[in-house]
């Protein structure tokens, strides 16, 4: 019980530092929308497999930029700070748990804008809306993860594109075959065994980084 | 063990036997490969002895987060080295078969888009590890990503691949193992199948534990001056 009312003691402590900040929240959401606006004067009303596969480079660069910040914000003192007070594993999951949730709310928007100004092609909107938040949260696990990895290293940014893009692609290809669905009304084979497998991905990111952050921590 | 020739010795045979008979034995007739058949005993191994070079890399990745050592440390480096040098050779005899067989030696095939993934992703190894100049962090650091990496080749590698059509054996709509090639991989086959995939992997290991050697010798000097 200790370490969940320290998890959500750090969840907490992320989201007010953004309520009072919002400085991400509304960066992030700067840079989403002035992408799509550039995409939208560059393609106009594109068909349904660029849009596609645009919607899904979108939520990547977005995961990137979103979700990179986490532990980059964290100076050294205040993470030994942290150090004395929690564990690795609460930390990573507060971690974890908030940027599921700035992702959720990007990936969101991201699609609501991409709905008013790329045109709507989707059949199914309402398993779109619930695969985009599935794939908003896969890619902030992984990138959760990969963030506290560059964290430690050199030319952090830059490092988290190099570790990013190879190991996020299995699951970026896999969403966007499943995201195919909502394009036509005709219900695809073996789509609930590509979504389990999403999800199993996702839990195992999770349960390695519960296992290797402590690994990680130690300075 | 490791030090000992008698493995060497078995490596250069089964070398030798999987270089004279693979070329010279009747092998059976499959589809549209033909001859072409043949590269399976240099094509498949490469990718066994490349799973096999990065499971001991990885255990060495485990036993430096344990108990970290710089030679646990060398040994995970080296072995995912010569491993993803075995990818490269498993791609690149694949593009040459592909070559004959599929028309093209790239068609953006799924096998060769997912390969070529997980080679990126041991690629961006040897990146973050040369991006820490502490030598203690950079063991941990790359340890844990090199579990990592281990972890995502189960659904870049082994899942994936089975779930997609692909022209490559094991996919959607193909029978067989994308390994083994099922069905077709009869008894004149097999018989120098194995023991191409033994010497392959063996002489992997080899040429790890030579490259090994050569590190911890640098490690010393360095140490010394």
């Amino acid at each position: 019980m200790n370490s969940l009312k320290t998890i959500t003691a750090l969840f907490k402590k992320d989201l007010l530092l953004e309520i009072r900040q919002q400085y991400s929240f509304y960066g992030v959401l700067l840079y989403v929308s002035s992408t799509i606006f550039v995409l939208y004067l560059a393609m106009g009303q594109p068909e349904d497999e660029v849009w596609n596969g645009l919607f899904w480079m979108i939520q990547l660069f977005v995961c990137v930029n979103a979700v990179a910040k986490s532990f980059l914000q964290e100076s050294k003192g205040r993470m030994l700070y942290f150090y004395s007070i929690a564990g690795p594993r609460d930390f990573i999951l507060s971690k974890l748990l908030f940027n599921a949730l700035l992702m959720l709310i990007m990936s969101i928007m991201s699609l609501l804008l991409f709905l008013l100004l790329m045109g709507n092609p989707l059949r199914q909107p309402l398993q779109f809306i619930g695969l985009a938040t599935l794939g908003g949260v896969s890619l902030s696990v992984v990138f959760t993860f990969l963030a506290a990895i560059a964290s430690k290293a050199q030319q952090q940014a830059a490092l988290m594109a190099i570790l990013g893009f190879p190991i996020i692609i299995p699951q970026l290809l896999l969403l966007m075959k499943i995201a195919t669905i909502a394009f036509s009304s005709v219900i695809q084979a073996g789509l609930g065994q590509m979504v389990l497998l999403l999800i199993a991905l996702d839990a195992m990111v999770v349960v390695l980084s519960i296992i290797l952050f402590p690994f990680l921590w130690k300075d | 063990m490791i030090r000992k020739s008698w493995w060497k010795t078995l490596s250069v045979v089964l070398l030798i036997y999987t270089f004279t008979a693979g070329f010279l034995i009747k092998v059976p007739h499959v589809g549209n490969l033909y001859g072409s058949i043949r590269n399976f005993f240099f094509h498949v191994p490469m990718w066994f002895g490349m799973m096999v070079l990065f499971l001991i890399s990885v255990i060495y990745a485990i036993k430096h987060l344990r108990n970290p050592t710089i030679d646990s440390d060398i040994y995970s480096k080296e072995y995912a080295k010569t491993g993803t040098v075995f990818g490269v050779l498993g791609l690149i005899t694949g593009s040459i078969w592909a070559n004959y067989t599929w028309g093209e030696a790239w068609s953006n095939d799924p096998k060769q888009l997912l390969a070529a993934i997980s080679l990126l992703i041991y690629a961006a190894y040897f990146i973050l590890r040369n991006s820490i100049t502490d030598i203690d962090k950079r063991g941990r650091i790359g340890a844990v990503y090199n579990v990592f990496a281990c972890a995502m080749l189960f659904p870049t590698l082994w899942i994936i691949p089975r779930m997609v059509e692909s022209l490559h054996p094991g996919g959607q709509g193909v029978e067989g193992n994308p390994g083994m090639g099922g069905k077709d991989l009869d008894a004149t086959m097999r018989v120098v199948f194995w023991p191409a995939v033994i010497g392959w992997t063996l002489l992997g290991v080899w040429i790890t534990t030579l490259k090994i050697r050569f590190e911890q010798l640098k490690e010393k000097q360095t140490v010394n001056v």
